[in-house]
């Protein structure tokens, strides 16, 4: 199922289908946000935003906001 | 003597300074976290008759040029304008690093690539096999720990038998007809047309400009026709696309992970100090916990200095008298300069030398960004970005670094939101003096746990500072720096367990002999000064009197007296010498002309009828006025503005002179 970054659980391990475009788009490109790169969702601050991604071995922090331009796929492949 | 210019080129936090340290005896700042380096610096080394200059970039994660940081060091890749460029990796997390290494191939020739945190990898269970990767990359291949102080002979040799290759040509598919073509528009030099075409076809007007003004390319029809063939295509994502598939083919058969579990422990600890019920918490415990071992462990090594400065006060005093000094050279000497010093000496001293270490060692942990993860959310409500707490914590060493630290910011409104307010965390130059007011006023000296109580009540204070940073950034960005928070991406870097022995040795040289000196250095000609206005006389009225009594109006709206205003103007240099200041001020306008420790300043503030209001509206002016004078510097020289340095100016001062006022009123 394809859904928005900011909206998958914690731990679950996705695959990113497309970055929307928005000024952040070429540093998540940079960053591996990348047609099928798993990505997983690893913390959560204490107020539920910003949240933390693990991707290409590396954790990431984003705002709710910017993952929101993040589309994911749930489904194991 | 033979000089190779060596260019240093890493991702974020991987050790690139600590590299480019151990190699040049340089200190820059290391941290752990991305965006230390944020100008470069040069220096030296000669090894073997071979002298080695050089660069340390500012971390990058990409070459395609978007921020601040990134453009000054794909410029100077670019430019080419020294012989080696070393690309240092992250042994632990080699992705990013070999993605670099792949950018630089494509625009630079003599490539060495170093692989370094090797001990770390280790330490998580990461194998690498080095002599694979080697023959993927086909590129000389240095491993190293900085840290530990290996590998960088191996270094130096190897860059002095580095060899020019070609430029590396990626395969960028469906791109490479446009690309062509735009090559026809591009004149021949010695840069990678195919990356300059790139650039061309992405639409880049800041590499465009410049290829123009250098004349190297022409842009004719060819281009705006291979542009509008690609009007469909994104770009950017086909070649971020294609160089991961050179990445992922660089890396084939090269990582192994061990200890799978290793990661899931950091995580642990890492949701602990995120937690919704923890996380805020825990930070204000660290910052409870640095005040309090600051203060305990300071008091009783200040007193001692106190006491063995003022020991050989007469003794001096006796000499200078011996050696047929004038009585009054004499006494601007020993009651001017030399009292003023000792007292910055001994009261900044010892808690500079525990607080430094202290906060360096949670700098190099890793510690910060996690606050600035756990505080983002209250920033991103006031508009603002999550790395002002980056800042912000910079900001409780020192305000001027903070100040500079704030290019790691990328939205200009927000860089200047985080300058602007900087100055509301006190720095290290005026916990002394707050922790001796607060120590005088809120606490019974026989109280043996008044250490602890002086840590929970500055804590307070500075919950106070750090909630009038969120007040003011958030009124500022609906005023005078109008806008919504931008986006931004922060990285939470892997725990990195600090050389002890290193971090002190910094700490100690690096930040408290400098913060020191420099109060020292103002203590001596602030004490010249002061001592001078309080003895030469105008109609038999020092001049200090007039002043602050001219000054005490003012004094009393705010809670304080003229000689509390007076103190706070003469600490503009530095806020190190409020207090000696305020001393003087006192012993000359009453009848005490010696005390004889640190707590016998009580007593002479309260004969000039201080009581508890009086501390609370001092310490309120004290933590928020103006900047000092270098601060307010290094914010004119980084906003390049006469209105943003006035504005950094007024704004703490208004604030603080109001709240002053405000307690005074109601109490």
């Amino acid at each position: 199922m394809i859904m928005t970054l900011d909206t998958i659980s914690l731990n679950k391990e996705v695959v990113v289908e497309k970055v929307r475009d928005s000024s952040l788009k070429r540093r998540l490109l940079d960053l591996g946000f990348i047609p099928n790169n798993k990505v997983k969702c690893v913390l959560i601050s204490p107020f539920k935003d910003p949240k933390a991604y693990k991707i290409n071995n590396n954790i990431i922090a984003l705002r709710n906001i910017d993952a929101k331009n993040i589309e994911v796929n749930d489904e194991n492949n | 003597m033979k000089t190779i210019k060596v260019a240093l080129i890493g991702t974020p936090n991987v050790g690139k300074s600590t590299i480019y340290n151990a190699l040049t005896k340089n200190d820059v700042h290391t941290g752990n976290w991305a965006g230390k380096t944020v100008e470069f610096t040069k220096g030296e080394c000669v090894f073997e008759s071979i002298k080695y200059e050089f660069y340390d970039l500012p971390g990058t994660y990409s070459l395609l040029a978007r921020s601040k940081e990134e453009v000054v060091a794909t410029d100077f890749i670019f430019d080419g304008l020294f012989d080696v460029a070393v690309v240092v990796c992250d042994a632990t997390s080699l992705d990013k690093g070999i993605n670099l290494v792949v950018q630089t191939q494509e625009i630079f020739k003599k490539v060495v690539v170093c692989i370094n945190l090797i001990d770390e990898a280790i330490k998580k269970g990461i194998t690498i096999n080095y002599e694979v990767l080697k023959n993927n990359l086909n590129l000389p291949l240095v491993k190293m720990s900085a840290k530990e102080k290996v590998g960088l002979e191996e270094l130096l040799k190897t860059i002095r038998e580095a060899k020019e290759s070609d430029y590396l040509n990626i395969d960028y598919g469906i791109l490479e007809d446009s690309i062509k073509m735009v090559e026809k528009d591009i004149k021949e030099s010695s840069k990678n047309k195919k990356w300059m075409a790139l650039r061309v076809l992405e639409n880049n007007q800041y590499y465009i400009d410049k290829f123009r003004k250098n004349n190297l390319i022409n842009l004719s029809d060819n281009t705006k026709k291979s542009k509008e063939r690609l009007e469909k295509v994104d770009i950017n994502l086909e070649v971020a696309i294609k160089i991961r598939k050179i990445v992922v083919s660089k890396l084939k058969n090269v990582v192994y992970y061990k200890k799978k579990d290793y990661e899931e422990k950091v995580l642990k600890i890492d949701r602990i100090l995120t937690s919704k019920l923890w996380g805020i918490p825990i930070m204000l415990i660290f910052l409870f916990l640095i005040f309090y071992l600051t203060i305990k462990g300071a008091n009783g090594p200040s007193n001692l200095l106190f006491n063995f400065f003022q020991g050989l006060e007469d003794n001096i005093a006796n000499f200078l008298n011996f050696i047929r000094v004038p009585k009054v050279i004499n006494d601007l000497l020993v009651n001017g300069v030399y009292k003023t010093l000792y007292w910055v000496v001994s009261v900044m001293m010892p808690p500079m030398l525990i607080f430094f270490p202290l906060f360096t060692f949670l700098e190099d942990l890793g510690v910060l960004p996690r606050i600035a993860f756990n505080m983002d959310k209250a920033f991103s409500k006031c508009n603002a970005c999550g790395k002002q707490a980056l800042t912000m914590c910079m900001g409780v060493g020192c305000n001027a670094v903070g100040v500079t630290g704030a290019r790691i910011i990328d939205s200009k409104r927000e860089r200047l939101l985080a300058i602007l307010t900087n100055v509301f965390v006190p720095c290290n130059g005026k916990f002394p003096t707050l922790i001796a007011v607060i120590t005088m006023f809120f606490l019974n000296f026989t109280n043996k746990y008044s250490s602890l109580w002086c840590a929970l009540i500055l804590t307070l204070f500075m919950g106070g500072g750090i909630l009038l940073t969120f007040i003011i950034s958030f009124v500022l960005s609906k005023t005078i720096l109008k806008g919504k928070a931008s986006s931004f991406t922060l990285e939470l870097p892997p725990y990195r367990f600090p050389n002890i022995i290193e971090t002190i040795k910094y700490s100690f040289k690096n930040r408290a002999i400098y913060v020191l000196g420099r109060a020292v250095k103002v203590a001596i000609f602030a004490g010249f000064i002061i001592w001078g206005i309080a003895n030469i006389k105008i109609n038999n009225e020092p001049i200090l009197s007039l002043i602050s009594n001219f000054l005490d109006p003012i004094g009393k709206i705010l809670g304080v007296d003229g000689v509390v205003i007076l103190a706070l103007l003469l600490g503009f240099p530095a806020n190190e010498i409020v207090i000696p200041a305020m001393i003087m001020g006192y012993l000359k306008t009453s009848s005490l002309t010696n005390f004889t420790s640190v707590s016998a300043l009580k007593e002479i503030l309260i004969m000039n009828n201080w009581g508890i209001k009086t501390a609370i509206c001092f310490i309120v002016l004290m933590m928020f006025h103006y900047p000092c004078s270098t601060t307010l510097l290094t914010i004119k020289k980084e906003t390049n503005s006469n209105y943003y340095t006035f504005l950094a100016f007024i704004i703490p001062l208004l604030v603080g002179m109001f709240i002053a006022w405000g307690i005074n009123l109601i109490f």
